[in-house]
């Protein structure tokens, strides 16, 4: 378990998140590569539906980046994605399913810093909690 | 002012009473249209019927016009509001009725309460209008599956008459549906008017309470004599008690055989994909749904790739992830009628599972599905200052 590397799949809002990845990069921040990013225009357009199905196929984590609250380019798309990753990790937890494998942070166009710390404290998390039980399943 | 009246009850038939004050809604012009379950002919379940005619012919679909045969007529004889079987909830009727537009004209509705509470919901995901329709509730003493109530007509008994026997002695029915057993809201609230039968001695009396200023104005139109029992509060309260404590204990079941994942892919495992369950939901409220949708058509390539990842894959693939989406959908506007459970053709215990999550999900926004109106659904809308924890840890 020393070598496991976990794949994190992350969808970056367009806005503020995707921008702070770019910043982390063209600062030449250093993070893990762990993460795969997706870059969706806004976090509220996140499904629950490709959450659960990221880690349903075995990505050992999933990650969701959107503005701050009161920032989002749309007014409301974070405060409701707020509520739908509320849902979403209440029904993980009823069913007795970790639902530390999904994260939901707000960084800021201007936030490289905490974009490139972010995926450094999730990917830690992840190597701790181990790869996702899901993967050793062929019932799914 | 809430008027409560009693429909006297002839010879112990509680469903003839209830018959005619429909019928004479009919009669009197008060609807133009009543949508009532009818017991079909082969008297082995029912239908949901929309009635413009209150006398009605008994046997047989067609009154051939012409042959000089008389049909036979008996007024609503074959409705049957008291049925307990649900084969399919009315709210899904009445959003394909009035989604595009709604009645200019009052059509009456009889449900039950889960009914009641799945239409609120679709009201207010804009597929169903309650314009023009007078909701007529009926207290549910509970339903059983589709095959135990056949089995119990085919043993010559009338499910209804021993319902209301067995309910009336106070005798616990384990036949039930589970969803019955468990449901905390079996007596209508949002209707206009409730026919009332916990608490009441409906083998003389039935209580038709109004619930609305429309009810008012459809009783006021006849001479009922008022309702003076109170014995009905104590009564319900009582009644509720009892399901929230087998809800209760149905949850703590649920806590040990459906925990992590290796218990939850062996219940979804057995699931065919044939998808009844989103079908019969009166919530599943997608017009088309995304599991359906080209999305999961892959290439024939693609299936082997995963079929090497692990050796071996379940076929129908993404079941797991269908009741997991599915659930995400409507969690918060699952009102708990379990017909899902009940159209599943492999007994995936899908009540419990729904049941137990929606509720945590609903507590959060201390949200109660169907209970207003007025109150937005959970997900449309958002608070600028809650859950503040989220998106910081």
């Amino acid at each position: 378990m020393a070598n496991f590397e976990p794949k994190i799949v992350g969808f970056l809002c367009n806005w503020c998140t995707y921008a702070g990845a770019d910043l982390a990069g063209t600062s030449r921040m250093q993070y893990p590569p762990n993460i795969r990013p997706i870059r969706v225009m806004c976090s509220g357009s996140v499904d629950s539906v490709y959450i659960l199905r990221a880690l349903l196929e075995g990505a050992d984590g999933v990650f969701i980046g959107g503005c701050h609250p009161g920032d989002c380019h749309y007014v409301s798309g974070n405060y409701k994605e707020r509520r739908r990753i509320t849902v979403l990790k209440s029904i993980l937890k009823s069913l007795g399913l970790d639902d530390g494998r999904v994260w939901i942070r707000w960084v800021s166009a201007s936030e490289g810093k905490r974009y490139a710390d972010s995926i450094s404290e999730m990917t830690s998390h992840l190597k701790r909690l181990g790869p996702n039980p899901v993967s050793k399943y062929w019932s799914l | 002012m809430k008027k409560e009246v009693v429909i006297e009850v002839k010879d112990a038939k509680a469903k003839e009473a209830i018959n005619s004050f429909l019928e004479s809604l009919l009669e009197k012009n008060l609807v133009s249209a009543l949508l009532v379950p009818r017991e079909v002919p082969s008297k082995d379940n029912v239908v949901q019927n929309l009635m413009t005619n209150s006398n009605l012919p008994v046997r047989g679909p067609v009154c051939r016009a012409g042959t000089g045969r008389r049909m036979q007529t008996g007024g609503l004889k074959e409705v049957n509001v008291i049925s307990p079987v649900l084969p399919v909830s009315s709210a899904r009727i009445i959003s394909q009725m009035t989604r595009l537009s709604s009645y200019k004209n009052p059509v009456g509705v009889v449900l039950r309460s889960c009914e009641i509470r799945a239409l609120i919901e679709l009201v207010k995901l804009k597929q169903a209008s309650l314009d023009n329709l007078l909701i007529i509730g009926v207290d549910c003493l509970g339903t059983y599956s589709i095959s135990d109530y056949q089995d119990l007509c085919k043993q010559g008994n009338s499910p209804s008459d021993e319902l209301l026997r067995k309910f009336k002695e106070g005798r616990e029915d384990t036949k039930l549906r589970k969803a019955c057993q468990v449901c905390e809201y079996p007596i209508p609230s949002n209707a206009d008017l409730v026919i009332g039968l916990v608490g009441v001695d409906f083998e003389k009396n039935i209580l038709l309470k109004s619930g609305t200023e429309k009810g008012e104005k459809i009783l006021e139109k006849f001479s009922f004599p008022e309702f003076n029992q109170s014995k009905r509060e104590e009564s319900v309260s009582k009644y509720l008690s009892k399901k929230i404590e087998k809800r209760d204990t149905l949850f703590s079941e649920m806590k040990g055989e459906v925990s992590g994942w290796e218990n939850l892919l062996s219940v979804f495992s057995t699931c065919i994909n044939c998808h009844n369950c989103m079908r019969v939901c009166p919530l599943c409220y997608c017009r088309e749904c995304f599991f359906e949708s080209p999305t999961f058509e892959f290439d024939s390539e693609k299936y082997l790739l995963w079929a090497k990842r692990k050796g071996s894959i379940k076929m129908p693939r993404d079941t797991t992830l269908f009741h997991l989406g599915r659930m995400s959908h409507m969690a918060t506007s699952c009102v708990g009628c379990g017909l899902c459970e009940q159209a599943c053709p492999s007994n995936i215990p899908l009540l419990k599972i729904f049941k137990m999550v929606s509720y945590n999900v609903q507590q959060i926004f201390k949200y109660v599905p169907g209970r207003d109106l007025e109150e937005p659904l959970p997900l449309t809308t958002f608070k600028e200052d809650e859950l503040r924890s989220v998106g910081e840890e």
